[in-house]
């Protein structure tokens, strides 16, 4: 009950006038940098930290952890809208996202994913403000091994519901690692895949991937067919501005499982808040399968609700983990360690006793921030999808425009826009051949998270496979695993006998 | 409608702040440039220099311009390509040095000008506070017993935690391959290894692990300064009898090719700005260590620490 009290007085003064206009501020600076391809939150503290450094710590902190959560609502208005994302967590929510904002549905979509950034967050926040002490546990438990069984999980359960076609599905795996391997392996140093070019030693940039793919392919896939089907047809907004009673009730079991998933997430640094969407998505998708009319390649509110919570859960947590174990599980962490210490605050398992009055405030902000958001957006989200009335010829030139722009701006490096011409010509060629795109960007996030996992693990059992499976978390994954390839492969043999679909 | 007015400002700025600093003199629109991402130690330290460059107007309107990639081997070859340009610096460090030997850099330290060392921090070496592991002598007994079942994490490949891994290897006769050393990406991922139990020991820069070893997660076997700091209470590698250390200096290179005038002019600015209390603030809140070096002893240091980094990473078999 302590922690109620100390979060009421936490509450106390993130509520007053200053501290309420500095989370505004920074919920406004943090979508607007967010809808920017290219332009994460990592690069909006980043830009913004000079900034607070004006500022007393409270206010600051109060600030940037405005532009923190801002950021995170603003990378998938972009993403539904215009199939160009603006983060790694919000490709997940852009695959049903996009389609139902052609279908007409933008407004819905975009407070879908409102709706369920506020609820990932909140369930995330509250979990942080209650029961910091059990975050300690969960972290420690997890080494090379869990991930590995993790990611090895994901990946399956993923691949198998996303694929139609297994020959199909295989070919864009098998892109998508090859692309994933691209620079210097990290255990090694040797260079893989680089032809030379000293500016993929890293590897191909995440939102460069995404971007050429799904946005830079669409523009031109679409370009190509204008003469065939009616290209210049506006898309239609249909329905309500805002979500009716049934949609709000189809989407909140899907809000509800997706922060499930993303609250551990935020805790563990496994590449941040990809694993937890892509599970949720995934999930999603093969409750719908089972439905008698389901929704998934058409727009289906679930595809949004979910991936958007679990995604935002995991960054609630992960502002957690950053405050109690100093633990920067993302770049927008790391980011934001740095200016706790800059402000003489070091987070950690003693924050509470050194820096109560920073620490309660900010928890408490977080939530102030969310609540901002949530009005901030709501009434925004027809404004926002007014944005696909333009003609599409303006619309895909300035889709274009937008995505090369964020590109050079997130590097500077014009490699980057090379790559994010021939991703965009293989994009347009996948979506010529009926290839999917949505396994080539999980391999490509997964791949590499294996793959370093897998081999730190071997790595440290000196070549000893049963490392693999030898803590009771893995071998719960595994069985986990085992089940659903054996209800996937039974699901295949049924549908294939009774050909529904 | 703010945030939509904010959405082309935003852009527009970040794009301004690519394109500018050419067009001005060093006092006026200096473009420093980080070559790494934004949140990594070179970023923090060139946005610092900005803020303190602006607060004490050295420099009018100094500009930071993030060029990632390859332990800062990019930025060090486009840097290597302005020729001439008086009104650019970038941050270097030990890192770059392994960077440039580990990726085969065509571009090195010959091809710019170096222009000061500024800061430097120390190495610690951390086991979880459950490890049999309780003094540097029992690391060493593990190391000669069975090197490979020594675990050891920390941060990139050729970054001064393998070099200083390899060293105390070396010096307590284990060969620096034979070092099972696993590189994790940030400070996060490795600290979560020791609290896993996935590390059984740890390395990093002391401000990383300092939380977790004060709240006694993590147990600290020694520090790689080259001179005592009993405010921390752990001993260096020195006063514990291994003749090795190991910094992470951090410093300012600049384009190739500059006049004589220019030169100074960069290097006036380097020293009046390090000179400013604000600079002694900002290097007292990061505990960094203050060592700062200008100009041709620079360029001397920085010789001998190529030659000294290549023959560990030789020994180390990268």
């Amino acid at each position: 009950m302590e922690a109620l009290s100390d979060l009421a007085g936490g509450f106390s003064t993130a509520l007053t006038p200053m501290n309420l206009v500095y989370v505004f501020l920074g919920a406004l600076l943090g979508t607007a940098v967010g809808v920017l391809p290219g332009l994460g939150s990592a690069m909006a503290v980043a830009l913004l930290l000079p900034v607070t450094f004006a500022l007393d710590p409270t206010g600051a902190l109060i600030m940037l952890a405005g532009v923190y959560y801002g950021g995170l609502f603003g990378d998938s208005i972009t993403g539904i809208l215009l199939n160009t994302p603006g983060n790694s967590s919000a490709i997940a929510t852009t695959i049903e996202g996009h389609k139902m904002a052609l279908d007409g549905r933008a407004s819905q979509a975009l407070a879908t994913s409102a709706i369920g950034a506020f609820t990932g967050g909140l369930i995330a926040t509250t979990v942080v403000a209650l029961g910091a002490p059990l975050f300690a546990s969960l972290a420690s438990a997890f080494g090379p091994a869990e991930f590995f069984a993790l990611t090895a999980f994901a990946f399956v359960a993923i691949a198998f519901v996303v694929a139609d076609s297994a020959l199909k599905g295989l070919a864009a795996l098998v892109i998508g690692f090859t692309i994933g391997v691209v620079g210097i392996d990290s255990q090694t140093g040797t260079v893989r895949y680089t032809l030379g070019v000293p500016q993929l030693f890293d590897g191909v940039g995440i939102v460069v991937i995404t971007v050429g793919l799904l946005a830079l392919g669409e523009v031109l896939f679409v370009a190509s067919r204008r003469r065939h089907v009616g290209g210049d047809k506006l898309v239609a907004v249909r329905g309500r501005p805002f979500l009716s009673r049934a949609e709000f009730r189809e989407a909140l079991p899907a809000w509800l499982r997706g922060a499930g998933f993303g609250v551990p997430f935020g805790v563990i640094p496994v590449g941040g808040s990809e694993v937890p969407t892509f599970l949720s998505y995934g999930t999603e998708r093969r409750l719908d399968a089972r439905r008698r009319n389901p929704m998934f390649g058409r727009g289906a509110i679930r595809g949004v609700a979910g991936p958007e919570a679990a995604g935002n859960a995991t960054a609630g947590t992960a502002m957690g983990a950053l405050i109690v174990l100093a633990l920067p599980t993302s770049a927008t962490a790391a980011v934001l360690l740095g200016a706790f210490q800059q402000f003489g605050i070091q987070p950690g398992p003693l924050i509470f006793e050194r820096s109560g009055e920073v620490a309660w405030a900010l928890i408490a902000s977080l939530f102030v921030g969310l609540f901002v958001l949530l009005v901030l957006n709501l009434p925004f989200a027809p404004l926002w999808a007014k944005l696909l009335v333009i003609p599409r010829p303006y619309l895909y030139a300035g889709i274009s425009v937008f995505a090369g722009l964020g590109i050079y701006v997130s590097a500077g490096s014009i490699v980057d826009l090379w790559l994010l011409l021939l991703l965009g010509l293989l994009g347009f060629l996948m979506r010529r051949h009926d290839v999917p795109l949505a396994p080539v960007l999980i391999a490509v996030i997964l791949g590499p998270i294996a793959e370093v996992n897998l081999r730190n693990t071997l790595a440290i059992s000196q070549g000893d496979l049963g490392a693999l499976a030898a803590s009771p978390a893995t071998v719960v994954v595994y069985a986990l695993l085992a089940v659903v390839v054996l209800l996937a492969v039974v699901g295949k043999i049924r549908s294939s006998r009774g050909a529904d679909v | 409608m703010g945030v939509v007015l904010l959405v082309p400002l935003v852009g527009a700025a970040a794009w301004d702040a690519r394109s500018s600093g050419t067009l001005s003199g060093a006092r006026t629109g200096l473009t420093i440039i980080a070559p790494a991402s934004t949140g990594g130690g070179w970023d923090g330290l060139a946005r610092q220099l900005q803020a303190t460059m602006r607060d004490t107007d050295v420099v009018t309107n100094p500009q930071v311009v993030n060029v990632p990639g390859a332990a800062g081997t990019i930025g060090l070859a486009q840097l290597a390509q302005m020729e001439g340009q008086g009104d650019v610096i970038m941050i270097t460090g030990t890192v770059m040095v392994g960077g440039v030997e580990i990726n085969d850099s065509p571009v090195g330290f010959d091809d710019v000008t170096s222009l000061a060392r500024l800061t430097d921090d120390y190495e610690v070496i951390v086991v979880p506070a459950d490890s049999p592991l309780q003094s540097v002598d029992d690391l060493a007994a593990a190391w000669q017993a069975d090197p490979g079942a020594v675990a050891v994490g920390g941060g990139s490949l050729g970054g001064t935690d393998q070099l200083l891994a390899a060293q105390l290897a070396q010096e307590v006769g284990v060969p620096a391959t034979d070092v099972n050393y696993i590189a994790y990406s940030g400070g996060g991922e490795a600290i979560q290894a020791l609290l896993s139990g996935a590390s059984d020991v740890g390395i990093s820069g002391y401000n990383e692990f300092a939380d977790q070893i004060e709240a006694g997660a993590l147990r600290a076997l020694a520090l790689s300064a080259p001179e005592p700091q009993p405010e921390l209470g752990v001993e260096t590698l020195y006063e514990l009898g291994y003749d090795v250390h190991q910094g992470n200096w951090r410093g300012l290179l600049a384009p190739p090719g500059l006049t004589e005038e220019e030169r100074a002019e960069l290097e006036a600015i380097v020293a009046e700005t390090v000179a400013t209390p604000e600079w002694a603030e900002t290097v007292e809140r990061n505990q960094w260590v203050d060592v700062t070096l200008v100009g041709e002893d620079f360029a001397d240091f920085i010789d001998e620490e190529v030659a000294r980094i290549q023959a560990i990473l030789e020994e180390a078999g990268l």
